[in-house]
């Protein structure tokens, strides 16, 4: 088992993917020749060569259907958005034809594709290029939503995407990029739609995804060597399918839950966590749900506002206590 | 390139009918006496199927929208017909004349339209969303210009497999505004793509007028010059034209790999769909005059019947065998059930339609 970093787990992905399986291509803004924006996909156009590693203009809706419509023929392509907050101009495409096309033909057609990229604040970038569009594309029937929080994920969710032949769309985060951690060097997959206890506890389930899950990880540690409480660490990892199970075990077991996210609030990912705990656990509550989300402005730019406006450690292990008292 | 034989819509009233100038063409004079018959047939049973919808939709048994295509048949038929087994279509919603032409049956047509668990889509797409992947047909598309990417991507599909193939992409006059057509035309170039952009112009977006939607230099398909594309006009009225300049694009497709743009200027007779009035943005009498000189179902009989292709008695047989068809096509659809409250779930995902051992994916994904 090899340490190796998020950013590196993603290109391992693609590259086993890439031997694995003829069809899959790489695709996106700066990709190949300029090794990736984020660097994720470095080193691939030297390895595959160009006609599987495919620089595109600066033209999402273009590209992005050009990859539905191929994969509606059997090509597999893996695009890259530089970042999701650049999907909105592909709106239609990733949503009405991607997300509609199998359900429109009677079940006739599927469309294998991968979208993948970061979606995430906290980066000083300001509104435009800090959306977390998780929540709104997850609540349409026909995609699937993902989000990993750790290199192992990372590789493992990349690869089952891949493989999956419905619209998988893959949520990095940039922040992420240099975390490491142990990553198997042989074949392995994240299922989708498995949730993943990352942390043992008994006193208050957290649920949280994507790099909220690290904040929240960090507050279990305060809260444990500070408060003497035990807590429990729920990363959904995958958004829609939803591990409902492990959620609801989870909080069967600790009797208190907090939902940490970096969305706004509204209709948020957590908004449907809440409602399956009440509707199903409703009785084994000791007191209401809560959540930790980001302050319900657009994107601040001030990086020390915007670090507030943004689930902190400070935050969750706060509201913890609100759970607990 | 061909310059712009015709300026703006509806000049093409100017093209005087009669015997086709392309009845010559090889495509055409290659053409067996079947084969011509054939496409009478086909275009015949366009006609005759979407004028039996009008009485269905009047009778309220079709919901939504329905875009009827009576007016436009040459476009589809000239087209599709010159098809081989790599080339791929994709269009708007404006989409009945498409499928009955790469054969689909009137009865999943109709059934289609009426919502019933026996329509092409079983149902679920409506008369917008046609499809028949099997018969290379990929929809059928309600956002107008939505297609146009798809298509691009199914021509690169097909080249990325070595397939000598193209994919024909239909859409609207007033679907050029939009950008990912925009988007699809140069991507199409710059990847050197087998696609052929289809641009059926009807002089109208729904109640708006070329002129008063687009701005243009001289037609709609020389904006493929600002993409370094082909491009040419087509008379759509007569069948043989369309089938001889589009047979060049096919050839550039399949032996140079390369896009082009068709404009083709049609007409259509009834509104854009029956929700439409049609009493605000064109005369009558411009509708008469095309029924009447530009027809393309009827010029094409004349074109056939001086051929001695077809002899009135034939083509009779033809057009009352189109409409038995149609009216078998409304029972079917009409004796036909709807799909069941549990079929609105099926279809939504591949891996959940086909779980298997193999399936990897868990979870709730569909949710009370
Ligand atoms: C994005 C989008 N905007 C508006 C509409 C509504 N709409 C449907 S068809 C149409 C007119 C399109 O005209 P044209 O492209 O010329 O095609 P035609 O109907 O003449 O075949 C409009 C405005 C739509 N379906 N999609
Ligand atoms: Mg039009």
């Amino acid at each position: 088992m090899a340490v190796i970093s998020y950013r590196e787990a993603l290109r391992a992905a693609m590259r086993d993917e890439l031997n694995r399986d003829e069809n899959v291509v790489i695709m996106g803004e700066e990709v190949a020749q300029f090794n990736g924006a984020y660097k994720v996909t470095e080193g691939l156009l030297k390895e595959f060569g160009p006609k599987r590693i495919v620089d595109t203009p600066i033209s999402e809706a273009g590209f992005i259907g050009l990859g539905i419509g191929a994969s509606m023929l059997g090509i597999r392509p893996v695009m890259e958005l530089m970042f999701w907050s650049f999907s909105y101009v592909a709106f239609d495409q990733i949503v009405n034809n991607a997300g509609n096309i199998r359900y429109m033909s009677g079940g006739l057609i599927n469309c294998p594709i991968v979208i993948r990229g970061p979606a995430n604040g906290g980066t000083n970038v300001g509104a435009t290029h800090s959306h977390t569009p998780e929540a709104i594309l997850a609540s349409h029937p026909g995609i699937k939503v993902v989000c990993p929080a750790t290199p192992y994920d990372a590789k493992g969710l990349l690869k089952a995407a891949i493989r999956d032949n419905d619209p998988v769309y893959v949520m990095e985060n940039t922040i992420l990029y240099n975390d490491k951690g142990e990553v198997p060097d042989e074949d392995y997959i994240v299922p989708i739609g498995v949730a993943d206890v990352k942390r043992i506890g008994t006193d208050l389930t957290i649920v949280a995804h994507g790099r909220a899950v690290i904040t929240s990880l960090k507050a279990a540690e305060i809260l444990e060597k500070d408060h003497g409480v035990s807590v429990e660490v729920v990363d959904l990892r995958s958004i829609r399918p939803l591990d409902e199970e492990t959620i609801l075990k989870s909080v069967r077991k600790t009797h208190r839950a907090l939902l940490v996210e970096e969305n706004k609030p509204f209709c948020g990912v957590d908004a449907q966590v809440a409602y399956l705990i009440q509707s199903k656990a409703f009785d084994e509550l000791d007191a209401p749900v809560h959540r930790v989300s980001s302050i319900d402005a657009p994107q601040i730019y001030c990086k020390r506002m915007e670090d507030l406006q943004m689930p902190s450690v400070e935050r969750v292990v706060a509201e913890a206590l609100k759970v607990l008292a | 390139m061909a310059k712009p034989a015709v300026l703006t819509h509806p000049e093409s009233l100017k093209h005087p009918a009669g015997p086709s100038a392309y009845a010559k063409d090889p495509v055409n004079a290659s053409m067996t006496k079947e084969a011509k018959i054939a496409l009478y047939t086909k275009m015949a049973r366009i006609r005759h199927f979407e004028q039996r919808c009008i009485r269905i939709y009047q009778q309220g048994k079709i919901g939504g929208f329905l875009h009827l295509y009576v007016g436009q048949e040459a476009v589809a038929a000239g087209t599709i017909s010159l098809l081989g087994k790599n080339d791929h279509i994709i269009t708007g919603y404006r989409d009945h004349g498409h499928g009955l032409m790469v054969g689909m049956g009137m009865n999943e047509c109709m059934a289609e339209l009426t919502g019933k668990v026996t329509g092409c889509s079983q149902g679920k797409g409506g008369s917008m969303h046609y499809f028949a992947p099997d018969k290379n047909y990929w929809g059928g598309h309600g956002i107008v210009g939505g297609q146009a990417p798809l298509g691009t991507g199914l021509a690169y599909a097909v080249k990325y497999q070595g397939l000598k193939g193209s994919c024909l992409t239909y859409m609207g006059d007033g679907a050029v505004n939009q950008g990912a057509v925009h988007e699809a035309y140069n991507l199409a170039s710059l990847w050197d793509l087998p696609v052929i952009f289809v641009v059926e112009n009807n002089g109208y977006s729904m109640g708006t007028s070329q002129e008063r939607s687009t701005a243009h230099p001289g037609c709609l398909a020389k904006r493929a010059e600002g993409y370094n594309m082909a491009w040419d006009v087509i008379n759509g009225h007569d069948v043989y034209e369309v089938r001889a300049k589009t047979a060049l694009a096919l050839k550039r497709a399949h032996e140079e790999s390369k896009p082009t743009v068709l404009e083709i200027f049609t007409y259509r007779y009834f509104g854009h769909s029956m929700a439409d009035p049609d009493k605000t943005y064109r005369e009558k009498e411009e509708i008469k005059t095309y029924r009447d000189k530009k027809d393309p179902v009827l010029l094409f009989e004349q074109e056939l019947l001086r051929e001695k292709v077809l002899t009135p008695e034939l083509s009779q047989t033809i057009n009352e065998a189109a409409m038995a068809e149609a009216d078998k096509a409304a029972i079917f659809a009409d004796e036909s059930p709807d799909p069941t409250l549990a079929d609105i779930t099926k279809h939504i995902y591949w891996e959940e339609d086909n779980r298997g051992p193999k399936t990897t994916s868990r979870g709730t994904i569909i949710f009370e």
